[in-house]
Parts: C-alpha cells; sequence; structure tokens
C-alpha cells in the first residue's frame, strides 16, 4: 500500500545521454501528491528531456524513476499504458494533431481513453478551451490555422481535458502577452487546487514561478542544484540560483558566447 | 586492416537495422490483431489508398495493355502467331504487370505520403503525445495503415487487371482489326484462376509492404524537414526494391517449374 508520505513521482541518479553528450547526470527530485513544482533552468540543460523520461518516452540510461511508488524504467508495454493513463502533458512545441480540428484534439484523450461519446466530448472541449480564453468557433479551425500562442492554449487544454492525476506543463506562458499568461498561472493553480492535481511546470518566467509554484528546483549541468520552497527563491543563498532569478549575465553561470 | 573494420561496421549496421525492421514488423502485426481498433482511421486509410490511387492505377493499367497489344503483334507476325496476342495480354496482365506497376504506383504515391505524416508527427512531437493521450502510436496511425494497404491493393489491382484487358482489346480490335468475339473467346481460352489469383496474393503483400515501409521510415525519421525528406525518399525506394524482389519469390512459389 502507499503510506501517505510515498512521493508522488520520485526520480534518483537518473542520467540520459545523446551520443557523446551528457544531458541528465544524476538527477535526485521528488515531487508530492497535490504539489506544484516549477522547474528552472537554462536553455538546453535538459528539462525536456526530464519531463520525457519520466513519461517512458525516452529511455534514462540508469537511475531509478517511481511514480506512486512503482518503478517506471522497466515498464512492459501494457503497463506502461496504463501508468500514462495518469499523465497529461502540455508539449513546449504545443504538439497539436494537425490532422484534427482544435476541438478534436483536446476531446482527444476523452474520445480515445476513456471512449465518450463525441457529442458530449465536444462539450468539454468546448468548456476547457474557453478556460484558456479561446471562443468556441475556434474549435472548429485547423491547428494550422493558429497563432502560436494559441496553439499553445489548445495544448494546454488539451492537457487537462481529461482532468489526469500529474499535469506536466513545459513553458505555458512562453508566446503568451503577460495578460494572458496570468490567466494561464490561474488556470494551472486552480488544475492542482479543484482537481487535486500534481504539476510539475518548466518555466523561464520568474513571475509565472512565483504564482504558479509551491516548490521550485533549479536545474544545471543536469543535476539538481537546488530545491526550496516558492518563498525562500530570493534567499536561496545559491549563487547560482540568484544569478538565474535576477537574469544577470555575471555570475557563476558561464555562458558559452564569444564577443562579435 | 582498415578495410576489414569498414566492412565489419557496414555489417554490423545492416543487422541492426534489419532487427529494427524485423521488430517493428512484429509490434505492428500484433497490433493490427489485437484491439482497440480505430476504424475511422482504417476507412481514412482506405479511401486514401483504394479510391484516390483509382485513376493513376487505371491510366497506368490502360496503356499497359495497349502498349503490350501492340508490341506482341509487332513481335508474333514474324512468326505468324499473332492469334496468341489476347492471350499475352491477359497473362502479362493478371500474373506480372498489373499487381507489379499498380504496386510500384501505389508506392510513390502512398509510401511517400505516409513517411511523410508520420515522419512530421514523429519531429512535431505528435506521436509522444498520442502517447500521453493513452493511445498507442502503433495502434492509431501504423495498423490501420496496414490493414489498408493489404485490403486495398488486391481490389485496385482487380480493377487495373480489368482495365489493362480492355486496353489490348481496344488496341486490338480498333487498331489490328481482329473480330471482337474472338478477341474476347481467346481472352478466356487459356486463363485460369490461378493467374488471378498469384496476381492478386501478390498485392496484398506489396500493399502491406509500401505501407511497412512508408511507416518504418516515417516512424524513425529525426531531425527536421530533412530527416523527413530523407524518410520519404527511402520510403519509396525501399518499398520499390521489395516489391521487386517479392514479386520474384512468389512467383517463384506458385508457378514452380518442378
Ligand atoms: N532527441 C534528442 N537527440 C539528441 N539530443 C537531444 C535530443 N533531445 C534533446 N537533446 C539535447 O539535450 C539537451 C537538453 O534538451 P532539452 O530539450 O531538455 O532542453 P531544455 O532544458 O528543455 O531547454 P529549453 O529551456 O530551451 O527548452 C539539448 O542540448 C539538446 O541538444
Ligand atoms: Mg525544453
Amino acid at each position: 500500500m502507499l503510506s501517505p508520505a510515498t512521493p508522488k513521482i520520485a526520480l534518483s541518479g537518473v542520467t540520459k545521454r545523446f551520443g557523446p553528450k551528457k544531458v541528465l547526470n544524476g538527477i535526485d527530485l521528488q515531487v508530492g501528491k497535490g504539489e506544484s513544482l516549477v522547474v528552472i533552468g537554462g536553455s538546453g540543460t535538459g528539462k525536456s528531456v526530464m519531463l520525457k523520461c519520466i513519461l517512458g518516452l525516452l529511455q534514462p540510461d540508469s537511475g531509478s524513476i517511481r511514480v506512486d511508488g512503482q518503478e517506471t524504467t522497466a515498464l512492459r508495454p501494457r503497463e506502461r499504458e496504463k501508468m500514462l493513463h495518469k499523465f497529461g502533458m502540455l508539449f513546449q512545441g504545443a504538439a497539436l494533431f494537425d490532422s484534427l480540428t482544435v476541438w478534436e484534439n483536446v476531446a482527444f484523450g476523452l474520445m480515445q481513453g476513456e471512449h465518450m461519446p463525441r457529442a458530449q466530448a465536444k462539450e468539454i472541449a468546448i468548456a476547457k478551451l474557453g478556460a484558456v480564453g479561446l471562443t468556441p468557433d475556434v474549435g472548429e479551425l485547423s491547428p494550422s490555422e493558429l497563432s502560436g500562442g494559441m496553439q499553445k492554449r489548445v495544448g494546454l487544454a488539451r492537457a487537462i481535458a481529461d482532468e489526469p492525476e500529474i499535469i506536466f506543463f513545459d513553458e505555458p506562458t512562453t508566446g503568451l502577452d503577460p495578460i494572458m499568461a496570468d490567466v494561464i498561472n490561474e488556470l494551472i493553480v486552480q488544475c492542482v487546487k479543484d482537481l487535486g492535481a500534481t504539476a510539475v511546470t518548466i518555466t523561464h518566467d520568474m513571475a509565472s514561478a512565483r504564482k504558479i509554484a509551491d516548490r521550485i528546483a533549479m536545474i544545471y549541468q543536469g543535476q539538481i542544484i537546488w530545491t526550496g520552497h516558492a518563498s525562500d527563491i530570493d534567499q536561496s543563498g545559491n549563487p547560482y540560483v540568484d544569478q538565474f532569478v535576477h537574469g544577470r549575465a555575471e555570475g557563476p553561470i558561464k555562458m558559452q558566447i564569444r564577443a562579435l | 586492416m582498415g578495410f576489414l573494420a569498414a566492412t565489419g561496421r557496414a555489417f554490423l549496421v545492416f543487422l541492426e537495422a534489419t532487427g529494427r525492421l524485423a521488430l517493428f514488423t512484429g509490434s505492428a502485426v500484433s497490433h493490427c490483431v489485437r484491439p482497440p481498433f480505430y476504424p475511422r482511421q482504417i476507412l481514412r486509410q482506405m479511401i486514401d489508398i483504394g479510391y484516390y490511387s483509382l485513376p493513376v492505377v487505371g491510366l497506368t493499367a490502360l496503356f499497359t495493355g495497349m502498349v503490350l497489344a501492340l508490341q506482341s503483334y509487332s513481335g508474333f507476325s514474324r512468326f505468324q502467331a499473332e492469334g496468341a496476342i489476347a492471350t499475352v495480354v491477359v497473362l502479362s496482365i493478371t500474373r506480372e504487370l498489373g499487381p507489379v506497376l499498380a504496386g510500384l504506383m501505389v508506392a510513390g504515391r502512398i509510401g511517400a505520403a505516409m513517411a511523410a505524416e508520420i515522419g512530421t508527427m514523429r519531429v512535431t512531437e505528435q506521436i509522444d503525445a498520442l502517447s500521453t493521450l493513452s493511445t498507442n502510436p502503433m495502434k492509431y496511425l501504423v495498423a490501420p495503415r496496414l490493414l489498408a494497404g493489404l485490403t486495398m491493393l488486391p481490389l485496385l489491382v482487380v480493377v487495373a487487371d480489368i482495365i489493362g484487358v480492355f486496353g489490348g482489346f481496344l488496341v486490338g480490335v480498333y487498331r489490328l482489326d481482329f473480330n471482337a468475339s474472338s478477341y474476347i473467346s481467346r481472352t478466356w481460352e487459356f486463363l485460369q484462376p490461378l493467374d488471378v489469383i498469384s496476381g492478386l496474393v501478390k498485392a496484398a503483400v506489396f500493399g502491406f509492404l509500401i505501407a511497412l515501409m512508408g511507416c518504418y521510415h516515417g516512424y524513425h525519421s529525426k531531425g527536421g524537414a530533412q530527416g523527413v525528406g530523407a524518410a520519404t525518399t527511402n520510403a519509396v525506394v525501399s518499398a520499390s526494391i521489395m516489391i521487386l524482389v517479392w514479386n520474384y519469390l512468389i512467383t517463384g512459389m506458385f508457378f514452380s517449374t518442378k
């Protein structure tokens, strides 16, 4: 049985390399049930790769990943399918199905996963689109007819449509105007509060991180170098975190650039 | 030494690719027969392969039948065997040219489209997204295409057979001045069920191979537009070569001389 203390997701010593390039270098991270964790870190440090390893879309080279106490790295396809049922994911590039209309995208999990009748699924899809600030007539369009920010919001509506237990948001507010970004922040908070979902959000937007996060983790060179309460982010005492939070070019994190 | 190492490396790469294709095929076939099924997807693919390939396949068959009649006339008249033209046309079309030419045309049309569509879905993470929405991409994307290829190509070849024979008839009667009814009776005279059946078996195998190559190369494409382009080319080339190889093997199985 699960004790209340069992973390919803627990990673330990997860490594992943692409050819000679080490991307994840021993990730240790825990996310509690109903918690909202925000992961921050520089571009290209492996945040998206980490989420894909948890989902099993990428196979980690070593280490352990547990979801509800169950080891997922060696699951058989059937069991993995069952486990993925708990998850919803907003992809960084939205990853909408371009052969389907917008509402069919949002309703996809409901119709395929839960075998809901089309009419009923469409109603829910339209409601979810409303929650991300899109009108019902957008539902009839094809994803290629939408702006980047609109695609992102449709991806978000799709990720939350079948009310999963665990939701991953990969940069939910990138490409949105500040007002819409705040609407989306509210929506994520609401998902965690109302649905009791466990959320992991990747973002570069510190305002958004402060609003969404119960806890914040910082990833650097393939490792989690700091985790702590969202309220402690300004007193982390960690020079790497400080530099990132304040967005300074000078500090311990060196960008690999050369002057023109 | 360097030469040996290079040969060994190439051989290993070949083995790995073969193994990967075998695994992919096994998994794809097992998803074809295990529920859930996606009737909407299957229907969409059937229409794409069967219906929209009709013009291309029909035109190919028509002109092939016509040219067959013309060629065999100019050849056979040298030894007064013009009477065999109807038989030559119907046997060549049903046993060889119908399935092979239809297969090659469909490989260009459908194999390329499948590789491009699935490849784009791969590089834009749509295939990953399918998995997170409780849908197995092998079942949703690959199985319907394989089933549609397997079932629709034989139907296309039936049409190609009829049109091809008709093309031969047109040339025979209107250009070479054969008597229409005797041309038709000549067509039926030596035709055996096995001639048609072997052609349809070939068609089913070709349809499966075309869809398999399209899906396999699309599914494993990587790296943006260039990767999808390479996948498309590979799908068409490998499907075409496989069609020619399997055509020989199946012919050998049906009509071995011993
Ligand atoms: N499929 C892949 N094949 C090879 N390399 C990859 C692959 N996916 C990611 N990488 C590499 O892994 C590194 C981390 O990628 P990742 O997408 O996780 O970055 P990220 O932290 O999400 O960055 P960003 O904030 O810009 O989205 C990158 O350097 C990238 O080149
Ligand atoms: Mg990323």
